[in-house]
C-alpha cells in the first residue's frame, strides 16, 4: 500500500484552514459545553491524525465505492456570511432548530416542558460532561469523526424527558462556504421524539461535516428522518450513531435527493435487550450525483431487530452506494436482522453499488439479505399508457410508486409531507409530457 | 370506424409473424366479435390496436376514423378513444387504484382540451360507475388490481371503460376467469356502454360470452388472418362443429 501520497488541493486547504482558525482563536473555549464540543487538544489530534493519513482511498474497504482524493478534489472555503434563510418545516407544527452556515439560530419557545434545546455554542457552563462524540482517530475510515472534530464549533443538544412527546425539525442550511456543526439528542425512558434533520442547501459550491449523537433510553421512541435536499456543488460528510436502550425502538428514514457529493454513515448499537431499530432508505438521484450510504448495525445483546430496506431511483450518470454491515455479537442470541436493496437503473450510465455483508458471531439468529436491481416494468408502463397516461407521466407515477412504498408506515402526515418532498423531486427532474 | 389493412406484425424481439395480412372492419357502433382457436393471434390484434411496442407491424396499416395510428403510442391512442380491456391486468403495487383512476381520466381531459376533474365531481363519478358493477368502493384504496381476484381485476377493468368513455373497445378475452355470476355483471356493464357513437371488438375463445354480449358481426381468426365472417349465427355454428369445418374450408 502506498503510504506517501502528494497531498490533494482539499487536504492541504483543510490543514491550512485549521491553522489559520486556530490562530483566529475562533474555537469555542473548552470549558464551554464540554464533551459536546472538542477540546483543543481533541481538534489538534484530530487535524493530525487527518495530516498523517490522508483522505481515504478505494483502496480502504469502508471508502472502495467512494474514493473522496478523487471525489473531493477541492473543498469551499470559510465564510462569515450568513447565507441562507429558514425553511418553512415539513410538519407545520414542528418547532425548528436552524443551523445557518454551521451557526446555531435562536432556541424556539423556551417555554417548552416538552423538551429541551440547547445551542452548543451558547454562551453557557455545560451542567454535565458529555463524554458521547466519538474521535477514533486510529481509523483511517474515521474520517468524517475526523474532520467534525478538528473544525465543529456550534450545533445543537437535545433532551427529551422521561415519558415526553416531542417533534422537532432542525435545519442545516448551508448554500456557500463550509461548516462543521454536531447534534446531541438524549431520549429519556419511555419518551418520543420525532426528528427531521433537513440538510439543505441551494447549487453553490459548499462542503460541510456534520456528526449525530442519540441515546435512547429503555423504550424511547424515534422517528427520525433525515432529508437531503442540497445543490449540485455541494459536498456533504454526514455521520449519524445511535445507541439504543432496553426494548427502545428506532425507525431511521434517509431520504437523499441531491448534493454532489454525499456520504452518509449510520452506526447504530442495539445495546438492550428487545432493541429494535428500522432503516428506510430513499435515493432518488440525478446528475452526477455521487450518493453513499455506509452502514454499520451492531447486534450486541439477545433479542434485538433490524430490518433495513433501500429503494434507489438512479437517473443520467449519476452513482448511488448502499454498504450495510449487520454485525451480530456472540451474546445476542435470537437475532433477526433483514436487509434489502432495491434500485431502479434509468439511463445507462447510472450506477447502484450495492454490498450488504453479515459478520456473524452467534449460532442461534435469523438474518438475511437481497439485493435487485431492475429497470421500469414496460408492462406496467404499457398498462397506464393504454389508459391514455403519457409516458413520462406514467413512469413519474411508477417510480413515485416504488420509492413511496416505504413512507406507508409512517404516521399519515409525515408520510404525506414526504411524497410532497419527493413528488416535487420527481416533477423537476422528469417532464411529464 | 376502425379499418385493419392487410396486417402483418410480428415479434419484435424474435422476428416470429403473428399477423399474416389481416383484413377487417368495424363499423361506429357496431359490436363485432373475434373468435379463434389458441395460437391465432387474436390477443396480438388487441395489443397491436393498443400501441403495444413489442411488436412490429411490417406490412399494412391500421385507420381510426381514417388516421393512420401505426406513429402513434399507446397513450395518445387512447386518447383517441381506443381501450383495451386486458385479459390478463397488470398488478401495479404502489399506485393506488382511485389515485391512477384520477391521474387516467384528467391525462385523457387534458389531452381532449378539457378541464380536470374536480375531486367532489370525480368521487361522485366512480361512486356511481362501482354500484353499477356491484364493486366495492373501499377496494379502490388498495393498489391497482393487487391481491384483486380474477373477477374483480375483470370488472376493474370494465370500471375503467365506464369511467373513461371510450369510442372503441377491445375486450381480450374478458371471460375468462369468470364464473357465470360475475360474467353476467361484465356484461351487463359492457351493455350499459354500447351506444351508436361506440363500437366495440370482442375477443373470445368461446360463445358463451357472446351469449351475454350479442354481437353484430363474427369474425373467425386463424393464422393471422381473418378467415370466415358472419352474423351472430356463426358464433352459434362455430360451438356445435368447432373450428375444424372452417378451417378445413380455407386452407
Amino acid at each position: 500500500m502506498m503510504t506517501n501520497l502528494p497531498k490533494t488541493a482539499a487536504e492541504t486547504a483543510l490543514i491550512r484552514q485549521f491553522a489559520g482558525l486556530q490562530q483566529q482563536g475562533v474555537f469555542p473555549p473548552d470549558t464551554q459545553r464540554a464533551g459536546f464540543l472538542p477540546s483543543l487538544p481533541q481538534r489538534q489530534a484530530a487535524i493530525a491524525a487527518l495530516g498523517a493519513h490522508g483522505l481515504p482511498t478505494r483502496r480502504l474497504e469502508a471508502w472502495h465505492y467512494s474514493d473522496l482524493r478523487r471525489l473531493l478534489p477541492d473543498i469551499a472555503a470559510f465564510s462569515d456570511k450568513i447565507d441562507g434563510v429558514e425553511l418553512p418545516p415539513l410538519l407545520a407544527e414542528a418547532p425548528v432548530l436552524t443551523l445557518i452556515n454551521g451557526r446555531a439560530g435562536e432556541a424556539p419557545n423556551s417555554g417548552n416542558k416538552v423538551f429541551k434545546a440547547i445551542s452548543l455554542a451558547a454562551n453557557s457552563e455545560a451542567e454535565t460532561q458529555y463524554a458521547g462524540f466519538d474521535t477514533e482517530l486510529e481509523d483511517k475510515g474515521a474520517i468524517i469523526s475526523q474532520i467534525n472534530t478538528a473544525f465543529a464549533r456550534d450545533g445543537w443538544h437535545i433532551e427529551v424527558a422521561a415519558g415526553n412527546k416531542a417533534v422537532i425539525e432542525l435545519q442545516n442550511i448551508q448554500n456557500s462556504g463550509q461548516s462543521h456543526s454536531r447534534l446531541a439528542a438524549s431520549v429519556g425512558k419511555a419518551a418520543q421524539l420525532t426528528l427531521i434533520e433537513r440538510q439543505a442547501g441551494d447549487n453553490q459550491a459548499s462542503f460541510l461535516s456534520f456528526a449525530s449523537r442519540l441515546e435512547l433510553a429503555e423504550e424511547a421512541e424515534v422517528t427520525w428522518i433525515i432529508v437531503r435536499q442540497r445543490g449540485l456543488n455541494a459536498a456533504e460528510l454526514n455521520r449519524f450513531q445511535a445507541i439504543l436502550g432496553q426494548k427502545s425502538r428506532l425507525r431511521l428514514y434517509v431520504v437523499n435527493l441531491g448534493g454532489q457529493l454525499v456520504r452518509q454513515e449510520i452506526h447504530v448499537d442495539l445495546a438492550g435487550e428487545g432493541a429494535d431499530f428500522q432503516l428506510r432508505g430513499i435515493n432518488l438521484l440525478a446528475g452526477s450525483a455521487h450518493t453513499d450510504n455506509t452502514m454499520v448495525v451492531r447486534h450486541l445483546v439477545e433479542n434485538t431487530a433490524s430490518t433495513e430496506i433501500f429503494r434507489n431511483v438512479v437517473a443520467e450518470q449519476a452513482h448511488g452506494v448502499f454498504q450495510g454491515m449487520i454485525r451480530v455479537a456472540q451474546a445476542a442470541q435470537k437475532t433477526d436482522a433483514r436487509m434489502a436493496c432495491n434500485s431502479l437503473i434509468l439511463s445507462d450510465e447510472a450506477e447502484f453499488s450495492a454490498r450488504p455483508e453479515l459478520e456473524i458471531f452467534a449460532d442461534d439468529v435469523a438474518c438475511g439479505h437481497g439485493a435487485t436491481v431492475a429497470e421500469i416494468d414496460h408492462n406496467h408502463l404499457f398498462y397506464l399508457m393504454a389508459r391514455g397516461i403519457p409516458e413520462g407521466a406514467a413512469r413519474i407515477l411508477l417510480i413515485k410508486a416504488f420509492v413511496g412504498a416505504l413512507l406507508d408506515e409512517l404516521p399519515e402526515n409525515l408520510a404525506g409531507a414526504l411524497h410532497k418532498v419527493l413528488a416535487a423531486w420527481l416533477e423537476s427532474h422528469f417532464t411529464a409530457a | 370506424m376502425l379499418e385493419i389493412k392487410n396486417l402483418h406484425a410480428s415479434i419484435a424481439e424474435t422476428g416470429l409473424e403473428i399477423l399474416r395480412g389481416l383484413d377487417l372492419t368495424v363499423q361506429d357502433g357496431e359490436v363485432a366479435a373475434i373468435m379463434g382457436p389458441n395460437g391465432a393471434g387474436k390477443s396480438t390484434l388487441s395489443y397491436i390496436i393498443a400501441g403495444r411496442e413489442d411488436y412490429q407491424v411490417t406490412q399494412g396499416d391500421i385507420f381510426y376514423n381514417g388516421r393512420s395510428v401505426l406513429a402513434m403510442d399507446a397513450a395518445e391512442r387512447a386518447a383517441l378513444g381506443i381501450f383495451l380491456a386486458f385479459q390478463y391486468p397488470m398488478e401495479i403495487p404502489g399506485v393506488a387504484t382511485m389515485e391512477f383512476l384520477k391521474v387516467a381520466m384528467n391525462a385523457q381531459r387534458k389531452a381532449r382540451g378539457e378541464a380536470e376533474l374536480k375531486v367532489p365531481e370525480f368521487i361522485k363519478i366512480v361512486r356511481e360507475a362501482t354500484a353499477g358493477l356491484e364493486m366495492d368502493m373501499a377496494m379502490l384504496k388498495r393498489p391497482l388490481n393487487v391481491g384483486f381476484s380474477g373477477g374483480e381485476k375483470k370488472r376493474a377493468e370494465i370500471l375503467q371503460m365506464a369511467l373513461l368513455q371510450p369510442k372503441l373497445c377491445v375486450l381480450d378475452e374478458t371471460d375468462s376467469g369468470l364464473d357465470i355470476d360475475a360474467l353476467k355483471i361484465v356484461a351487463d356493464g359492457v351493455n350499459a356502454l354500447r351506444a351508436k357513437t361506440r363500437s366495440f371488438l370482442v375477443i373470445t375463445h368461446y360463445q358463451r360470452l357472446l351469449d351475454y354480449i350479442v354481437p353484430d358481426r363474427v369474425h373467425v381468426l386463424y393464422k393471422g388472418r381473418i378467415i370466415k365472417s358472419g352474423d351472430k349465427n356463426l358464433a352459434l355454428q362455430l360451438e356445435q362443429n368447432g373450428y375444424a369445418d372452417i378451417i378445413g374450408a380455407a386452407e
